[in-house]
């Protein structure tokens, strides 16, 4: 994934929610995703980045936890999302005397981005061969093929799970398992080491 | 014996994936023919990481060539002002140094015109070769431009003049988002790195390090806190003194250490390092030393021997003494602006501060806390092996790429 500068940028939530009603929804999608993909130290206070622009750099704490709450998987589109988030700062402006500027320097900055897909050349011929291949692969693969699938995919189902539909229900519990462990609040590292262990916990109770 | 091959020197620091995805990503660029242009070989930050990215991406089956744009003084007269104007300095660039610059990139364009005509990509850094796209206006290949500056806030005439070659590229590059500027084409945005096989970052045997210490008598025994940066007032070396002075209060061995060096050429830069000894001049345990453009060697073991590093920044660009020092281990203390920003998270690589106060709190707090120091420092090294290192750097450069050869589209899949 690469960031692009829309050049769109926000000093204060009324300029935050003009931004949010025109952005194209790849930046909004960025703005929940991407932090992903940049590295997370332990347990991030906030999951997205306007609520942790507002934390910091607007100091309203309130807002930014009304915001850190949304979880994107929840919300079907970046569209509803989007309403949601405006929904939000408007209810919050509603609220606010004083709107509270950043500084000059501390602006929202809106990104977009680009992601290049390429052939890692690790192929799996049957799900018992994703045992070795998941500890194996990059977090760039697993982001696409767990985070960025569901909005790829009309089902909204990782590539994994729409993988193991074709094999018929004989997977649908280790289907279940995958479908609790949680991307949004998970840092990716995490998220392979889950997804492994809920591979292996399946393949060897099967061998049991 | 077989020679050890630069990506493999690579993976040794940067991880053995790391090294394997950029040749996943290079694979279907080789045969493309790529072209860097900038004003130098030999030094500053753009000519150290071309040195290196050059030879990484010719090893990765990339035919990239490594041009220099030069000319007479007239014409780096002028580029030092565009360099000034363009982080914010009000500049009247007179018009015959305008005239040079774009004489000199006629006559570059001259030189290189089979070599540009031909390439499938060129990156052109920074504003000196920025007007020679002007010279191909029916190039077959993808023009980038990089800015290494911070351009948040340009002197806009200066600009103004810039934007009329810049506009033309088909794509550019800041180190920050907060740098980017208004442009008719993508502006991406791509952090600075470090290179870790520099003589700058490069392990060094104790041996070295206490020579080093013993040449400016700095004792060993006691803790030392040092800030590396030019003699500059946005690096706020008075502002550092100050917190000095009140952390010694309750750390009464500490000593302090400020290594700057080439201002001897700039006349504020010698009027802040006066006043800066004028301050000191009290306290031996300050040493304030002027060091030459190139003590790369001295700057790594003085950054190695400290047990905090600050950056206390009033403004900054993106700090790469910062990744400098988080890569050697340190935790950072650094000014809440710029790109420190970006590099120091509060209590996992360091502490941001806005005030000689709040540094002299951190350095306290971090020396009755030598567990947190040493864990903040572990997770600083990691922080910079993930992020700021030039794999990274390089990976992001063969996105940009393929993103460029091959659509507009936001997911790219190559065949």
């Amino acid at each position: 994934m690469i960031a692009i500068a829309t050049g769109k940028r926000a000093r204060n939530l009324r300029e935050l929610r003009e931004c949010l009603r025109t952005i194209d929804s790849g930046s909004i999608y960025y703005h929940f995703w991407g932090g992903l993909l940049r590295p997370r130290f332990d347990d991030p206070e906030y999951h997205n980045d306007f609520a942790i622009w507002i934390a910091r750099s607007l100091h309203n704490k309130a807002l930014a936890e009304r915001l850190a709450v949304i979880d994107p998987v929840a919300y079907g589109s970046m569209e509803t999302v989007r309403n949601e988030l405006i929904d939000i700062i408007e209810e919050s402006l509603d609220e606010t005397e004083f709107p509270l500027w950043a500084k000059r320097d501390d602006q929202f900055e809106f990104i977009r981005h680009q992601i290049v897909v390429f052939d890692t050349h690790m192929i799996a011929n049957t799900p018992e061969s994703l045992l070795v291949i998941l500890p194996e692969m990059s977090l760039g693969s697993i982001f696409y093929h767990i985070v960025d699938a569901r909005r790829r995919n009309e089902n909204s189902l990782d590539d994994f799970q729409n993988w193991l539909r074709g094999f018929g229900s004989t997977y649908e519990p280790l289907c279940r398992a995958m479908r609790e462990i949680c991307p949004y609040f998970t840092a990716l590292k995490d998220l392979r080491d889950e997804l492994a262990h809920a591979f292996t916990t399946y393949f060897h109770k099967e061998d049991l | 014996m077989t020679e050890i091959s630069l990506l493999d020197r690579y993976a040794e620091v940067a991880g053995g994936d790391v090294i394997e995805q950029l040749r996943q990503l290079a694979r279907p660029l080789k045969g493309l023919r790529f072209v860097h242009i900038n004003a130098t070989r030999v030094g500053g930050g753009v000519a150290e990481i071309l040195q290196k990215m050059v030879p990484l991406m010719q090893e990765l089956g990339i035919d990239t060539r490594w041009e220099v744009i030069t000319g007479e003084s007239g014409f780096y007269q002028c580029t030092k002002h565009f360099h000034n104007a363009v982080q914010g300095n009000q500049v009247n660039i007179p018009e015959r140094y305008l005239k040079v610059y774009e004489e000199t990139n006629a006559h570059t364009a001259e030189e290189l015109k089979g070599v540009l005509d031909e390439a499938d990509l060129v990156i052109v850094h920074d504003p000196q070769p920025a007007a020679l796209i002007s010279h191909f206006p029916s190039r077959k290949g993808k023009w980038v431009w990089r800015c290494h500056v911070d351009a948040s806030k340009p002197f806009r005439p200066v600009w103004k003049y810039l934007a009329q070659f810049v506009s033309g590229y088909d794509a550019s590059i800041f180190s920050i988002s907060g740098f980017a500027q208004q442009l008719p084409h993508p502006a991406y945005i791509i952090a600075p790195s470090i290179d870790p096989l520099h003589e700058k970052n490069v392990q060094l045997p104790e041996e070295e390090i206490r020579t080093v210490r013993n040449s400016f008598d700095i004792d060993p025994e006691r803790p030392m806190i040092l800030q590396v940066s030019r003699y500059d007032r946005f690096k706020d070396p008075v502002g550092v003194i100050r917190a000095f002075q009140m952390a010694k209060n309750f750390i009464p061995l500490l000593q302090l250490v400020l290594a700057g060096g080439g201002a001897t050429d700039d006349p504020e830069g010698e009027e802040v390092f006066q006043e800066v000894q004028m301050v000191a001049a009290d306290d031996p345990d300050i040493h304030v030393l002027l060091l030459p453009g190139d003590a790369f060697h001295t700057i790594n073991a003085l950054q190695r021997s400290a047990d905090i590093v600050l950056q206390k920044s009033l403004k900054e660009g993106f700090g790469l003494t910062v990744t400098e020092a988080m890569w050697k281990n340190k935790p950072v203390i650094g000014g809440d602006t710029g790109g420190i920003r970006i590099q120091v998270v509060n209590h996992h690589t360091g502490f941001l501060v806005n005030t000689p106060e709040g540094v002299a709190l951190r350095i306290r707090y971090l020396f009755h806390n030598r567990e947190m120091r040493e864990s903040i420092g572990r997770k600083a090294r990691e922080f910079v092996r993930e992020n700021f290192l030039i794999t990274r750097q390089l990976r992001e450069y063969l996105t940009l790429i393929c993103a460029l050869l091959h659509g507009k589209e936001e997911r790219i899949e190559l065949g």
